[in-house]
This record gives C-alpha cells, structure tokens and sequence, in this order.
C-alpha cells in the first residue's frame, strides 16, 4: 500500500527516443483531464505489468510544473538491472494504458533561498529539468553543473544550455572535463542551498565537500534513488501476518513481502523517504543495507531494515510485519 | 536557561566549533564567556579566520579576554544599533562557509538571528548560547511597539502605556516576545507586579 498516495490512470502519449541510453515517455490522464500539480523534484511509482510480473518503479518527473496537462519521465537503459528500464523501454509504445502513483516530492527546492546550486551527473539531470523550469518561472536565481560521458550522452544539455545560457554549464568525462567543486562552493553567496542528483558516488563526494567547507545540512539536498540490487535468495519469517516467504534473487525484500500477500506502506521504493521502514525481531546473519534512510547507528544495530532495497543473508530473519 | 514552554519559545544551545571558512561572532556582556570557553573547544587556529563583534555594556568587562584569543578582527560596539550597518554589510558580502555564533541576552541573540535570517542563513544553523540577564524584548501586540529589556511580568508598554502580560510566545520574525494586556477589562485592576526576567 502506498502511503498517502493514490493511482492515477493514464495511456502513454509519447515515446522519444532522446540517445543512445534514455528515451523520454508522456503520459496523459486516461479521462482527458489536467493531472495533480507538482512541485519540481517530484518523482512518480511507474506501474509495470510485465507478464506475471509486476515493477514498481520511481522515475523523477521532468516536464515544466507549470504544465500539468502531460508528465514526462527520462528513463535510461540498464542491461544489467532488475529489467524495469529495459521493460519501459521495449514494451512501453504510445497507447499503452498504465498506472502511476500520485507525485511525491522528496527532493524539493527550498524557496527561502538566495540562490539554488545544483549539481547533476548523468541521468541526475531529470529533477532539475522540473526544478529549472520552476524557477525560471518565478525568476528564481539559479546555477546548473551538468557533467555527462559525453556530449552525445549528455541529456538535454543542448537544451538546457538553449533555454538558461550562462546559467548551465557543462562538463563531460571524456574530455577530461571536472568540476573545481572546492572553488564552486567557496564562492557561493551567503544563503544559496545545494542539490545534487547523480552517482551515489558523485552524491558522497558533494556532501562530503560542502560538509568540510563550512554548508550547514539543511542548505545541502540530494536525491538517489538506489535501484534494488539483485542478491543470494533468502527466506524471511514475518511475525505478524505468519507467513515465510522466500525472497528470489532478482527480487526487493518489499516485492517479495507484496507477492505474499502482505501490504506494507512504501512511497518512494528507493531507500529515500523511510515509509517501509521494518523493526528486525531477530536474525542470524548479516544485512545489506542499501538505503539512504536509515544512520549508519541504525544499519549497525541490527534492528531495522529498509525492505525496498535492503537485502539479508545468513540464516534466518524474522520482521515485524 | 530558558525552559522550553510553547513551540515558539526559542531555546538555545553550547557554542560548538563549526566546520567553515570564516567564523562570525556576536555577543553582549557574558556571552563573551560563552565565546571564551568554547575557544578551549576549538582547534588551533580557529580564530585566525574569526571576527567578533562585541557589546561590552553597562559594566564594560571581558574585552580584554576576547583580544586574548586573537581573533583576526575584533569589534567593540556601544548598542546593537551601532554594530546593524556593520553586520548587515558583512552578511551582504559573505559566502557560503561562513558560520555564525550567538551568545549573551536574547534580545542580541534574537535580533541578530533577524538580520542572518534576512540574509539566508537558516535558523538552525546558527550557534546560540544564552548567558547573562533573562530580559526580553517584548511587542505590544496592540500598539506593535517594541519595549527592549522588560525584567517584570507584567510590564509596561514604553509605547501606548498598556500593561502587558509578557508571554513565552516568540516571533523570530520580529525579534520579540508578544506582550498581550492583562487587564482589558478593567484598567484600573492593576495585578501585583513581580522581577520575573532578572
């Protein structure tokens, strides 16, 4: 069950192929009305029904806020993952009727601000294509760093750079192109708040910097959803509903506790929001946490887990749940 | 210390060293002391990129302690009054990395907090510490006056003449504690008058 959110019905309108990796995807209301408002930085739960199978996964919107008559996701080809992108990507044509979840913002501007910095890396760059439209808007002050592979991996950077000039400025990988990151953030005026989409990696280095630099938390914002990676099968006892049930390979903790039956609350299904959150009652083994909810305290206490993207081996598990 | 009565009513916390690039203090009185023992907290160096603006008043002590921590710049002001212009053009001028320390009365604490909020710093990442005399600064909610260093509950309006019941109701925004009248029904029902801020 998803918390405080509702479905919205809606048909495919548009497949853009934009490179070589992401394709674009429009959706409109099935019943021809404006879809709910959002504020950039928003993400939507994408529906999959893939045969027997269903994914559930979050896709940044990255349309204007201004336009609520269609939302547009980017999403990037993973031959490697669990098969969500590659299920948009070969599946999904104009006219396919799906579901998504209502928008939910955990990645929000925050307007008090002076100035908005924002940092993408690679397909990072979707949140700030709403968050950009946003403030340009309301005239909003804000600077983009967009670094990429390359110029023909760079996604939407000829159209960033089109609509916002000097305000964008890009760097890509292959052309040995870095950020003087230490520089950038030393010369902010008092009162900008950060954001940063990207690589976990990229994400870490960031804080880490803008930590050390003297940024208080609250000006420092990042998104990452991680995907849920694939592991060892384990089995988990779950103590309230008395079920045990197998978690497969190439399944979350979270799908596999649905696919019995059982309806935990989840919003962001990234490790993000802490919705799913789940008390251990006991365990023999090790976890794998993968979330960014819980503290470092808390993934060591053994006493919590993030059943969206967190995984287990050992010997037994017992959840409240 | 302040007890945390309704959600408004601000508490304060030990001035800790920040990670940061410049360091910018403000304090009246003792909350030169609260400066003083955080410095025996800090790294070395740290005050080679500290300034800190300070009101000595009444009695005029510490000055001498805070010139012992060698700060790279120390500034001594009369009233809060004289030191805005100053404050306001170094905030101006700042850029990220640069941390703020409050420490003394509540009145320097809140309205200092005014101008750094105006500036973009949010509340919470601001150091404050309480020291010295518990007086407020108090708006009469019916006049909008603002009456600096009330000691007494109720205490005077210095505007309109209303006697105000001084209430833990706090607006940051305003710097100010809201002081409501405590006999509108009858004025001439004057309740005895206590020293509740000393």
């Amino acid at each position: 069950m998803s918390t405080g959110t509702t479905k919205l019905d809606v048909v495919v309108s548009d497949v853009v192929t934009v490179n070589d990796l992401v394709t674009r995807f429009h959706f409109r209301r099935r019943d021809g009305g404006l879809l709910p408002t959002f504020s950039g930085g928003a993400h939507v739960v994408v529906e999959m029904r893939d045969g027997e199978r269903t994914r559930l996964n979050p896709y940044s919107l990255m349309g204007s806020p201004l336009d609520t008559r269609e939302y547009t996701i980017s999403v990037r080809r993973d031959d490697v993952g669990r098969g969500g992108s590659l299920f948009m990507h070969n599946q999904v044509r104009p006219g396919l009727e799906m579901v998504v979840s209502y928008p939910v913002n955990l990645f929000s501007l925050d307007l008090r601000a002076k100035k908005h910095l924002m940092l993408a890396g690679g397909i990072g760059i979707t949140p700030f294509m709403a968050q950009t439209a946003q403030l340009a808007g309301e005239g909003g002050n804000f600077e983009l760093h967009y670094t990429c592979r390359t110029a023909s991996l760079g996604t939407y950077a000829d159209v960033l750079s089109e609509r916002y000039g000097r305000r964008v400025r890009l760097y890509h990988d292959d052309r040995e192109e870095r950020i003087d990151l230490d520089r950038l953030l030393s010369s902010q005026p008092l009162g900008t708040h950060l954001y940063v989409c990207g690589p976990a990696g990229m994400i870490n280095w960031v804080r880490d910097r803008a930590a050390a630099l003297g940024w208080p938390p609250e000006t420092v914002h990042f998104e990452h959803f991680a995907a849920p990676q694939p592991g060892l099968p384990f089995e988990v006892t779950l103590a309230v509903s008395g079920k045990t049930i197998r978690v497969g390979e190439q399944q979350s903790l979270l799908e596999a506790i649905e696919a019995a039956g059982v309806d935990p609350p989840y919003l962001c299904r990234g490790g993000v929001c802490g919705q799913c959150e789940t008390n251990v009652i006991s365990c023999d083994g090790k976890f794998i946490h993968n979330d960014h909810w819980l503290s470092a305290e808390e993934h060591r206490s053994g006493r919590k887990i993030m059943p969206c993207v967190s995984r287990f081996e050992g010997r037994s598990l017992v959840l409240e749940r | 210390m302040a007890a945390k009565t309704i959600i408004s009513r601000p508490i304060y916390g030990t001035l800790s060293p920040q990670p940061g690039k410049h360091h910018l203090f403000l304090a009246d009185a003792e909350g030169a002391l609260a400066i003083t023992d955080m410095a025996a907290r800090a790294p070395a160096g740290f005050f080679d990129g500290a300034e800190i603006v300070f009101i000595p008043g009444p009695e005029g002590k510490y000055v001498a302690a805070l010139e012992a921590l060698k700060p790279a710049q120390l500034h001594i002001a009369p009233s809060f009054a004289s030191l805005l212009p100053r404050l306001k053009q170094t905030l101006t001028n700042a850029h990220m990395g640069l941390r703020l320390y409050l420490a003394g009365t509540e009145g320097l604490i809140g309205q200092a907090m005014q101008v750094a909020l105006e500036a973009g710093i949010d509340h919470t990442s601001m150091q404050t510490e309480h020291r010295g005399s518990l007086a407020r600064r108090m708006q009469c909610v019916h006049c909008k006056g603002i009456t600096e260093n009330v000691t007494t509950q109720p205490a005077t309006c210095s505007h309109c003449g209303l006697l105000l019941l001084v209430r833990d109701h706090y607006s940051r925004r305003l710097a100010a504690f809201q002081g409501v009248c405590i006999n509108a029904e009858d004025r001439s029902e004057i309740p005895p008058i206590e020293e509740a801020f000393p």
